[in-house]
This record gives structure tokens, C-alpha cells and sequence, in this order.
């Protein structure tokens, strides 16, 4: 397909391309992907051996000193100017034999097995003299995780080491060559200035590690252990047996996870289609209502709409849960008694019509939540449309309807389809609006886990991980969660130009 | 057919007027019930029962017992504290955090700066909840479970990751004026100081406003690290925990009412405020697709 051919179509047409694209290329990718990684591979091969090189070279031709600063961090900079630049790399290291002596070592000699280290106690008394107790030393999830911050440690400590060796090297250089090294306050008035990148990122990125990477390590491999319930406190590496689970058809206790799963899936499917499109088609309606020519209080209006979201949500959707009880004296019951005369009992997690009713109905208040966000979203952009279409339109005779969607409908989805995309991820990952309308109920014997008809998958893996403690096989479906988003956010990206002119501006 | 084309403009907005009519009234009648109910009390005296016949509290049953009972009997305003005092250090920290992050990544350039752009956007692709339970462990073994620090720690300590925005808009910000001040003999750091923060001034209320809000709308978080430490819980836990059934049995949903219309005051001031603000930062990077 030419550019040109590309360009004609709509927004959806491409988007379906590009996913077809995506995976019509997916071999090419794939093959320039591992080719991309042999040569990256290559070059830190060569960069490795360079290194090594510099390193060992740098060892057998320094002086005393310096070949003493490669066991003795620091040394070298201490003796020749850079007292302080010394002394923090002789801290870091003692730190760090510290930190693997007493603690990290243990941790990390454990991490291949993971099983935690048990004795017997004897506890003397009771009728029957003495008993055995089992006791943990550690736990296995101890293990993990000091584990992996021990080797994240290290992969630091090696990092400053080599910098350390460097450093040594070059003050020696420099040494001989008759200079005198930079001093203290220069390298810190080089960090506002040349190497001023390493200021700013620095605080973040040890924060992002330790509270974004080391958990988020820790879950992925927690995918990899049967860590549950049963084994709490001492569990093993299985491989991808969870991954297994959740594909298979094999019925334990009533209901399989495969068929649980399949359906969930199914069901994430289903209501982040509707929920993104409804309140995108409905909340340009309304949008284009409050923004006609001629409609005064447009103001009033549109804030009537934002109101309710901006009451926080967990207010408004615990209202509303509250509100669609199944009491006879909640609003819904009274609002549905005053049209049919007779007291009503109506619950929206009725087991009937296999779940649809409260699938329906969150739907509808999704309707009721989302479409302010649209209205916010759109209105600006809804009246950059150039009117004269909207005119040229009228006078071929075109009403209302068609003018919406021959004009504004092809406008708005070519404008606005990232945002589209990023909005349809939002719901496949749209906790709130489920667990605390229905908690995914109704609750049904067909799934498994206290699975219930409206659940996401992202409920799904709050329930397992929070409430079932299967916390290895919520790890896999999260997973799987991100495989599936992270695929449709990479291919919206590529579509975005901001991602490709990233100087378009500069 | 109507002819006349004014006569037939009238009546579509006349009809236009009637369903946006309804639509708002649909679209406020909750919280218009929310604020009638958060008023309702017992004429006689007592707790109002949960659950009433009518719709709406009559006259005679409106008063301000559960306001002045929210304050007094219960521990709603400690929680409001815990809640403010968080949302305040988060919103310092998430602020710096992602200006510095984000301008790093617009404006400097170094070696190592696409690999960590790209690092950072596959971390925020994963789901948040798939951390949450490592995060307790983590929280627990520094001791810092069931604490306001450990709290603010998880809120803010990721955010340099939700960078992308801010990023966005500083891309905008033509790089002659970093040159020219270069040139000038300011050194980055003087450029950053005294050019960029100010002509970022809307994108920073946005970022203020937005990791304030945070805090005060989290409640599945709170949950699992406060457990049931109820003298540290936030605004939003409190309130979910007397939407549980033994509360709501105890009277405690008037209190929840009452509640959730206090905290809503300030949010929904706040946001009809950065409207405008939010509608650029989800925009920004989005639209010149």
C-alpha cells in the first residue's frame, strides 16, 4: 500500500492495517529484533573485552597505588587530590562487603532454591512431654526479594568499582602528565552543568528501583513459584506450570481455570469495546447538543456534566452502589415502584439471564461516569470542525444524523483515535467502576476462585492475589494483562507522530 | 414539512433544551440525593433508620446532626489530617519528580537517554495492582507497613515514571531560548531555573493538582497497607469502610454521607479549577496523530 492509498483511509482502517501490519511483519520483526540483539550482543562483547583490556592493562602498567586502589577503592583519588571523591568510594565499598557480609550474602546463596530454612524446636510440656515445633528461620518470600535486591546491589557495586578503576587510572594519567586533578567543588560545579543529568535523575531513579523495579521484578518472578496459600512460607521455582493452569481445561473443584479464564477474557472484551464506544459516540452527542449554535447556558450546562466527576470516584461509585441495592427501600427499588405501583425487590445481581443484567447495568452507569470526561475531551476540538461543512452539508439536504456521521464522526475519529486507544486500555484495566459496583458479581459455580460474571481480568487479579492468596497465578495473569496492553499501546504509539518528530518543535 | 427554516430551528433546540433538561437531571440526581440524604436526621432525635420509603427526606427531617456528629463521634477529621498531610508531601514529591525526570529527558542529552526512556515506558505498561503486594512486603520489612511515610512513599516514589506528559509539553519549548541562554553564559542548571520552570507554568499547575487529587481518590492501596490500622486510614478508606455492612447497620451511613459531601467540597473545587489544564495534559502528545 502506497502512503498515498494510507492516508485515505480513516482512522479505524488504520489502525486495523497497522494490526495487520504488525503481525505480517511480525516474522521481519522478529528477525531484525534478534539481529539487533546479536549486534548489540557483539558490541558489548567488544565494548566487554575493551574493557577488560583497560581494566588488566591499566592494572599491570599503574604504579604501586593505583594497582592497590583496584582492592582498595578510592585509594588512588585520596592520595593524588581527590580526598573526598576517595573516601565516598572507600564508604561504598565497605557498604557494600558490609551489606553481602551480614546480610545480602545469606539471602542471595538461598535464592536459587528459594526454600526457606526450617528447624525443629522442642517445646517441653503439655500432657504428652515434649513436642516438635516447626520454625522459619526465613521466609521464602524474604528470600526473593532480598535476593533480587542483593543482585541489584551488586550489579551497582560493579558499576561504581569500574568507575572507581577508572578513576584511578586517570588521576595517575594525570599525575604524570604534571596536572593536578579537578578538586571537589569542580566535579560538583561539573554536575550542574555538563553532567547536570545525573543530578536530576538520580533521586528518581534510585526511588523508581527500589519502589517501582524491585516489586515489579519480584512479580514477575513470583509467576514462576507456586507461592499460595498452601505454601506460604516456603515455596519453589515450577516454571511455567502457572501459565499452564490458566490454559487449562482441567475441572478441579467444579469449574476449570481455562473455561474461568476464557470467559473472563471474553467478558474484558466485550465491556472495554462497549464502554470505550459508548461514551465516546454519546458523549460527542452530548457535546455537540451543548455546543450548537443557538443553545444559551452552555456554561451551566457543561458544569451540570463535569460535576460528577469532579466528586471523586470512589464517592460517587459507592453512592451509586449503594443506590442500585437490592433493598426495597434503595432508590433504584423506590424510583421502579413508583412507576409500577407495587413494592419492588429488584437486585441487579440477579443470577438470571446468566449475569447480563449487571453487566448491563455497568455498562449504563460507565455511560453515566464516562461521558463528562468525553464532553471535557471533545469540545474544544468540536469546534475546530470549520463550519462551512456543517453548511455545505445542510444545503445538500443532509439532516442532523448524517451530518454527524459523515462530518463529525470521521473528523473527530481521525483527531482523536489515540486517545481512543489509550481510553480502550484504561477500561480493559478499569478496576474501580467493577469492584466497587458489583465487586464482579453475580458469583457463579462456573468459575472458579470466587470468579464472579463481571469480572475483568484486572478484578480477576486483585481477587487472586488479595483475597485467594494464589499469589503466583495472579502474578501470571497480570502477565498476560501487560503482554496484551503493552502490544496495542506500542502499536498506538508508533502511530502517534509526537513519538516520531520528537524535535519537530525544536 | 415545516417551511420555515427559524420556526424549525426553534423547535430542534427547544427540543435540545428539554433533553439536555433531563439528561442533567439524570446525570446531578445522584448527588443532588447525596446532599439532601447527608442532611436527613431523625425528628425525634435518634439515628435516622439506613433506609427510608420516600426518595427524598421531607422538610421536617433535615437538620445538621450528622455534620456536627461526622466532627464530633467520629474520626473523620483525623483522617482528613492524614489525608491532607499526605496529599501535600506527595504533591511536592510527584511535582519535582516528574519536572525533573521529564526535563532531563527533553532538553539534556546524554548517553544513556533512550534506553531509559524506553525503560520507563515498558514499566508504566505494567498494571499497578501487580506491584501492590510487593510493595507491602518491601513496606513491611522496612518497618514502615501501616504508616503515613510508607504511604507517601508508594504514591510518590514511582511517579518520576509519569513523565510522558510533561514531556510533551516541554518538547514545545523552542530550544533557542536554551541556546541564546547558553550563550549568555548561564549553565544548565541556571536554564532550567530560570527559563523553562517558568514558561512550564501551566503544565506544573496541572501536575500539582493532579498528584494532590491522588491521594485523596486511592483506596484499594490504603487498604492493603493500613490494614486495619484505623487511627492512619484516609478520607477515602474511612468513608468505604462505612459503606461495609456492620457499619451500615450501626448507623454509620449518614456519617458516610455527610462525609463524602465535606471531602467532594474541596476535590470538586479543584477540578472545576484545572479543567482547562486537564484537557491539555490528556491532549498533549495525542492529538497530532
Amino acid at each position: 500500500m502506497k502512503y498515498i492509498d494510507y492516508m485515505q483511509l480513516n482512522p479505524l482502517e488504520r489502525f486495523w492495517y497497522k494490526f495487520k501490519e504488525f503481525f505480517k511483519n511480525l516474522p521481519a520483526t522478529l528477525k531484525a529484533f534478534f539481529c539487533a540483539v546479536g549486534k548489540a550482543i557483539k558490541n558489548f562483547a567488544l565494548k566487554f573485552a575493551k574493557g577488560v583490556k583497560d581494566f588488566a592493562v591499566g592494572f599491570a602498567q599503574g604504579d604501586i597505588i593505583t594497582k592497590l586502589s583496584y582492592f582498595i577503592m578510592g585509594l588512588g583519588n585520596a592520595t593524588r587530590g581527590q580526598v573526598i571523591k576517595g573516601i565516598i568510594f572507600f564508604t561504598i565499598e565497605v557498604a557494600y562487603i558490609a551489606f553481602m557480609v551480614f546480610f545480602g550474602g545469606a539471602y542471595l546463596s538461598q535464592f536459587f532454591t528459594l526454600e526457606a530454612a526450617t528447624h525443629y524446636e522442642t517445646i517441653s510440656g503439655g500432657r504428652g512431654g515434649a513436642s516438635q515445633k516447626l520454625v522459619y528461620d526465613t521466609y521464602s518470600n524474604q528470600i526473593l526479594i532480598y535476593g533480587i535486591l542483593a543482585i541489584m546491589a551488586t550489579i551497582a557495586f560493579v558499576a561504581v568499582y569500574l568507575a572507581s578503576t577508572k578513576s584511578a587510572r586517570k588521576c595517575e594519567e594525570i599525575k604524570k602528565a604534571g596536572k593536578k586533578p579537578a578538586t571537589f567543588i569542580e566535579e560538583i560545579k561539573e554536575l550542574l552543568d555538563s553532567k547536570f543529568h545525573i543530578t536530576l535523575l538520580s533521586v528518581p531513579v534510585i526511588l523508581i528501583c527500589v519502589f517501582v523495579l524491585l516489586p515489579l521484578i519480584f512479580m514477575i518472578l513470583m509467576a514462576f513459584t507456586n507461592y499460595d496459600d498452601k505454601n506460604y512460607f516456603s515455596f519453589q521455582w515450577v516454571g511455567f506450570a502457572n501459565f499452564a493452569e490458566i490454559f487449562s481445561g482441567s475441572t478441579t473443584g467444579g469449574a476449570s481455570m481455562g473455561y474461568t479464564f476464557g470467559n473472563i477474557v471474553l467478558w474484558t472484551l466485550i465491556w472495554a469495546i462497549a464502554a470505550t464506544f459508548s461514551n465516546y459516540i454519546l458523549g460527542m452527542v452530548v457535546a455537540l447538543m451543548i455546543n450548537k449554535k443557538g443553545i444559551k447556558l452552555k456554561k451551566l450546562w457543561r458544569t451540570l456534566f463535569v460535576m460528577t466527576i469532579a466528586v471523586p470516584q470512589f464517592v460517587t461509585l459507592l453512592l451509586v452502589s449503594q443506590m442500585i441495592g437490592s433493598s426495597p427501600d434503595s432508590p433504584l427499588n423506590l424510583i421502579i415502584s413508583m412507576f409500577t405501583g407495587a413494592p419492588s425487590q429488584f437486585d441487579v445481581q440477579t443470577p438470571l439471564y446468566d449475569g447480563w443484567i449487571a453487566r448491563a447495568v455497568v455498562i449504563i452507569i460507565n455511560i453515566w461516569i464516562g461521558i463528562p470526561y468525553t464532553i471535557l475531551m471533545t469540545t474544544g476540538i468540536l469546534m475546530n470542525i470549520p463550519e462551512d461543512l456543517y453548511e455545505s452539508a445542510r444545503i445538500d439536504g443532509a439532516g442532523p444524523v448524517k451530518s454527524f456521521t459523515k462530518i463529525t464522526l470521521p473528523y473527530m475519529l481521525f483527531v482523536t483515535t489515540p486517545h481512543l486507544i489509550t481510553t480502550f486500555i484504561g477500561n480493559v484495566n478499569n478496576f474501580n467502576v467493577i469492584y466497587l459496583l458489583t465487586g464482579g458479581g453475580p458469583k457463579t459455580n462456573d468459575y472458579k476462585y470466587g470468579a464472579g460474571k463481571t469480572d475483568l481480568l484486572i478484578t480477576l487479579l486483585y481477587k487472586l492475589s488479595v483475597d485467594q492468596q494464589k499469589y503466583g497465578l495472579g502474578a501470571a495473569i497480570g502477565i498476560l494483562v501487560f503482554i496484551v496492553c503493552a502490544t496495542l499501546s506500542l502499536i498506538t504509539f508508533n502511530m502517534t507522530k509526537s513519538a516520531k518528530d520528537e524535535e519537530a518543535f525544536s | 414539512m415545516i417551511k420555515s427554516y427559524k420556526l424549525r430551528r426553534g423547535l430542534a433546540n427547544t427540543f435540545i433544551y428539554i433533553l439536555l433538561a433531563v439528561l442533567g437531571l439524570i446525570w446531578i440526581f445522584p448527588l443532588v440525593w447525596l446532599v439532601l440524604h447527608s442532611f436527613r436526621v431523625d425528628p425525634a432525635g435518634g439515628v435516622p433508620a439506613a433506609a427510608v420509603d420516600h426518595l427524598f427526606p421531607t422538610l421536617e427531617e433535615l437538620g445538621f446532626d450528622n455534620y456536627v456528629g461526622l466532627f464530633k463521634d467520629t474520626m473523620f477529621l483525623r483522617w482528613f489530617g492524614n489525608t491532607f498531610f499526605i496529599a501535600v508531601i506527595c504533591c511536592i514529591i510527584s511535582t519535582l519528580s516528574v519536572l525533573v525526570v521529564a526535563y532531563a529527558f527533553s532538553r539534556l542529552r546524554f548517553k544513556s537517554r533512550k534506553p531509559l526512556i524506553n525503560v520507563g515506558m515498558i514499566m508504566g505498561m505494567f498494571p499497578g495492582f501487580m506491584t501492590m503486594i510487593a510493595l507491602y512486603y518491601i513496606l513491611k520489612m522496612m518497618g514502615l507497613d501501616q504508616t503515613l511515610l510508607g504511604l507517601i512513599l508508594c504514591y510518590s516514589a514511582g511517579s518520576g515514571l509519569g513523565y510522558l506528559v510533561m514531556k510533551g509539553y516541554l518538547d514545545t519549548i523552542p530550544h533557542a531560548l536554551d541556546e541564546a541562554a547558553t550563550i549568555d553564559g548561564a549553565n544548565q542548571f541556571q536554564v532550567f531555573y530560570k527559563i523553562i520552570l517558568p514558561m512550564a507554568k501551566p503544565m506544573i499547575i496541572y501536575q500539582i493538582l493532579t498528584s494532590f487529587i491522588g491521594p485523596w481518590c486511592d483506596f484499594i492501596l490504603v487498604r492493603l497497607i493500613m490494614q486495619d490500622n484505623v487511627d492512619n486510614y484516609t478520607v477515602s478508606r474511612g468513608l468505604w469502610m462505612w459503606t461495609e455492612q456492620e457499619y451500615v447497620a450501626n448507623g454509620y451511613f449518614r456519617y458516610f454521607l455527610s462525609g463524602a459531601v465535606v471531602v467532594s467540597i474541596p476535590i470538586t473545587a479543584l477540578f472545576l479549577y484545572m479543567q482547562k489544564y486537564y484537557v491539555e495534559g490528556v491532549t498533549a502528545g495525542g492529538v497530532k496523530g
